[in-house]
């Protein structure tokens, strides 16, 4: 089974009820992505690239077609096995960071760990592993307001990690924050895939898409293009001016 | 699925967020739960006093007064026409069984003089019996025994009123005053009995024997061998009933008595006397305790209200938490918990208020004080109850937003 890919999507459709109107969020898309991939989601508003990372992400359902992630088929999956999915299987990483503004950086790590059941002791050892990794091992008693844009978004990238997903899924991770910051993130997730993390961003930024290995492209619901990035290397310091 | 002890620290970590907030919030439960128990704690000492006050009249006690005259269809006041005589109250000690001891008596007013002092009181011609029947004893002194009631000495025992009245710095023992112009000599003080459930002092009374009285104080009223009352004392609370039949049935053969005529006498029974005054209380407190609840709904709306608009604050958070794997059942928790921890806190301050308020109150009153364990309990299972009531919707709400719609929210 291991040669089975981590994304398996076959003719994803979502269909929403607007009005009397009908728009098609997802019209058919189909693409696989294998472990350990790193590929970023890119297209205009509208284009259907949220729709598609909420159903990923197990926020929504499809409304037909067929997802199968790590093994899982989410079509099939209620909403507390939705939650279990969510909890263990995918590592969300948002734009606004969404960190708990009363809770410490440890503590807001330590929230998916909560809802997995792990025991205290070993989820503050967890937590502040996690925060050592993304650089921010001198911060771990700071609040959210405490913090930089960039260091935020390393507790959100640690807070997403925590469960040790399949995937990360990251929704304009970078939309917040400068180039320089942005450059520390991108950095962040190419070292984050070499060890092994497969992540995929959506992003309506070309820059930020060229730092990954793919680029699938949408538009009006469907993908237009899917195709690796030429001549990929690590990104180098200043390449994002 | 999070742990019992992770929820109770998210909760409590949510309240403090807004100390003031929810110390306002409790405050409606405090009022409702203090408002309960006060109010149950006020009505179970009116009825502890009245069961005091009842049973110090005496335990197990009837009794027997005249009935009305009626004479050719006119019917006179109760107590009109002196029914009841000496030869009745000794049939009764000796033909009706288990009876304790019984004390015919003779009642009267005078004025008594002592030493330049003077005092209208109520003087009550007696049996030394009279003491066993009404559960009363001598503080100091003696009592006056059969052959001085034979004799109709001109002695008398008085009571704790009547002493401190008449006799505010000197013991009365020994001292001589004037009774209706006889001159007698006070030979014992009564226990202090206090008021009566009637609300009489029972202490603001005189006993001397019941041919002085009868001779000296009542002058020609009735026939000489007449009393105005007859204390029964019954063996135990048990038989109480019985004896109160057995008397009645007794007192009707010897006053010649047919089928279906009305009786010339009553016999009262004081324990019934004291149910009803009890089941008065009980309404009336029961009807205190119910406003007093209403301010409890009240309190529990609040909690209903600040819970919706934290909910509606915390859309994002809710959104977050449900992106991170938490399930809908992990947001009921946690929201209703917030509930019931606001509402349980509220009831445990709120007891401790009613408590307070209950003491101030019954001490003000003169009532005795209590706040039993019993609604020490209820009032804590009903500010849960309240937290669950009225928690449960704005948690079910919280459970139900969808995660996309309220991570979007600002």
């Amino acid at each position: 089974m291991s040669a089975a890919p981590l994304i398996e999507a076959r003719d994803l459709v979502k269909t929403y009820i607007m009005g009397d109107e009908e728009v098609h969020a997802l019209a058919g898309v189909t693409f696989t992505i294998p472990h350990g991939g790193y590929a970023a989601v890119i297209g205009p508003s509208g284009s259907g690239k949220s729709t598609l990372m909420n159903i990923i992400g197990g926020l929504d359902t499809p409304g037909g077609g067929a997802l199968v992630i790590n093994g899982a088929d989410l079509g099939a999956l209620d909403d507390a096995g939705l939650a279990g999915f969510r909890n263990r299987t995918i590592g969300f990483v948002f734009q606004s960071f969404n960190l708990l503004p009363r809770l410490t950086a440890l503590e807001n790590v330590e929230l998916p760990m909560m809802y997995a059941g792990v025991a205290p002791a070993e989820r503050r050892l967890r937590a502040g592993a996690l925060l050592d990794r993304v650089g921010l091992g001198q911060r771990k008693t700071h609040r959210p307001t405490q913090l930089s844009g960039g260091q935020q978004q390393r507790v959100a990238i640690a807070r997403a990690l925590a469960c040790r997903p399949a995937l990360l899924l990251a929704d304009e991770p970078t939309g917040a924050l400068d180039t320089a910051t942005t450059e520390e993130i991108l950095r962040l997730f190419a070292d984050l895939n070499a060890e092994g993390v497969t992540i995929l961003i959506v992003t309506h930024e070309m820059d930020v898409a060229r730092a990954t290995h793919r680029i699938i492209e949408m538009r009006d619901g469907r993908i237009v293009a899917d195709n690796p990035v030429p001549h990929h290397r690590a990104v180098p310091q200043g390449a994002l001016t | 699925m999070m742990t019992p002890r992770d929820l109770f620290a998210t909760a409590a970590r949510a309240l403090r967020i807004n100390p003031l907030r929810s110390a306002l919030t409790a405050l409606g439960v405090i009022i409702g739960v203090a408002s309960v128990v006060a109010m149950v704690a006020l009505g179970q000492g009116a009825q502890k006093q009245i069961q005091a006050s009842i049973s110090s009249l005496g335990s197990n006690l009837l009794i027997i007064v005249p009935g009305s005259a009626n004479q050719g269809g006119v019917r006179g006041a109760p107590g009109s026409f002196n029914s009841l005589t000496l030869a009745d109250a000794e049939a009764i000690e000796r033909e009706v069984a288990g009876v304790a001891a019984v004390a015919p008596s003779q009642r009267g007013s005078a004025q008594i003089v002592a030493q330049g002092a003077n005092w209208n009181t109520r003087i009550e011609g007696v049996t030394p019996s009279y003491l066993a029947a009404r559960d009363w004893g001598v503080a100091s002194g003696r009592f006056f025994d059969d052959r001085e009631t034979r004799q109709a000495r001109k002695v008398a025992v008085i009571g704790a009123t009547v002493a401190r009245e008449l006799f505010p710095n000197s013991d009365p023992v020994g001292e001589r005053v004037r009774i209706s112009g006889g001159a007698y000599e006070i030979i014992g003080v009564l226990d202090a009995k206090g008021q009566s459930g009637f609300g009489q002092d029972q202490d603001d009374i005189v006993l001397a024997p019941l041919q002085t009285v009868k001779r000296r104080v009542s002058g020609r009223q009735g026939r000489a061998n007449t009393v105005s009352q007859i204390s029964v004392k019954a063996e135990s609370e048990d038989i109480l009933a019985q004896v109160q039949e057995d008397a009645a049935t007794l007192l009707r053969q010897r006053h010649r008595i047919g089928e279906g005529d009305t009786d010339d006498f009553t016999v009262q029974n004081l324990s019934s006397i004291a149910e009803t005054m009890q089941q008065t209380t009980q309404v009336f407190t029961g009807l205190l305790a119910g406003i007093a609840a209403v301010s409890l709904l009240v309190g529990g709306i609040g909690i209903m209200n600040i819970m919706l608009v934290s909910v509606t604050e915390r859309t994002r958070e809710i959104g977050l938490r449900k992106a991170l794997g938490a399930r809908k059942a992990d947001i009921l928790r946690q929201f209703g918990l917030e509930a019931i921890v606001l509402s349980l806190a509220g009831g445990f301050v709120g007891l401790i208020v009613g408590a307070l308020a209950a003491w101030g109150i019954t001490s003000a009153m003169g009532l005795p004080l209590t706040v039993g364990l019993m609604s020490a309990a209820v009032a804590l299972v009903f500010s849960a109850f309240v937290g669950v009531a009225f928690g449960s919707f704005p948690a079910w709400r919280a459970a139900q937003l969808d995660p996309i719609e309220a991570l979007r929210r600002e």
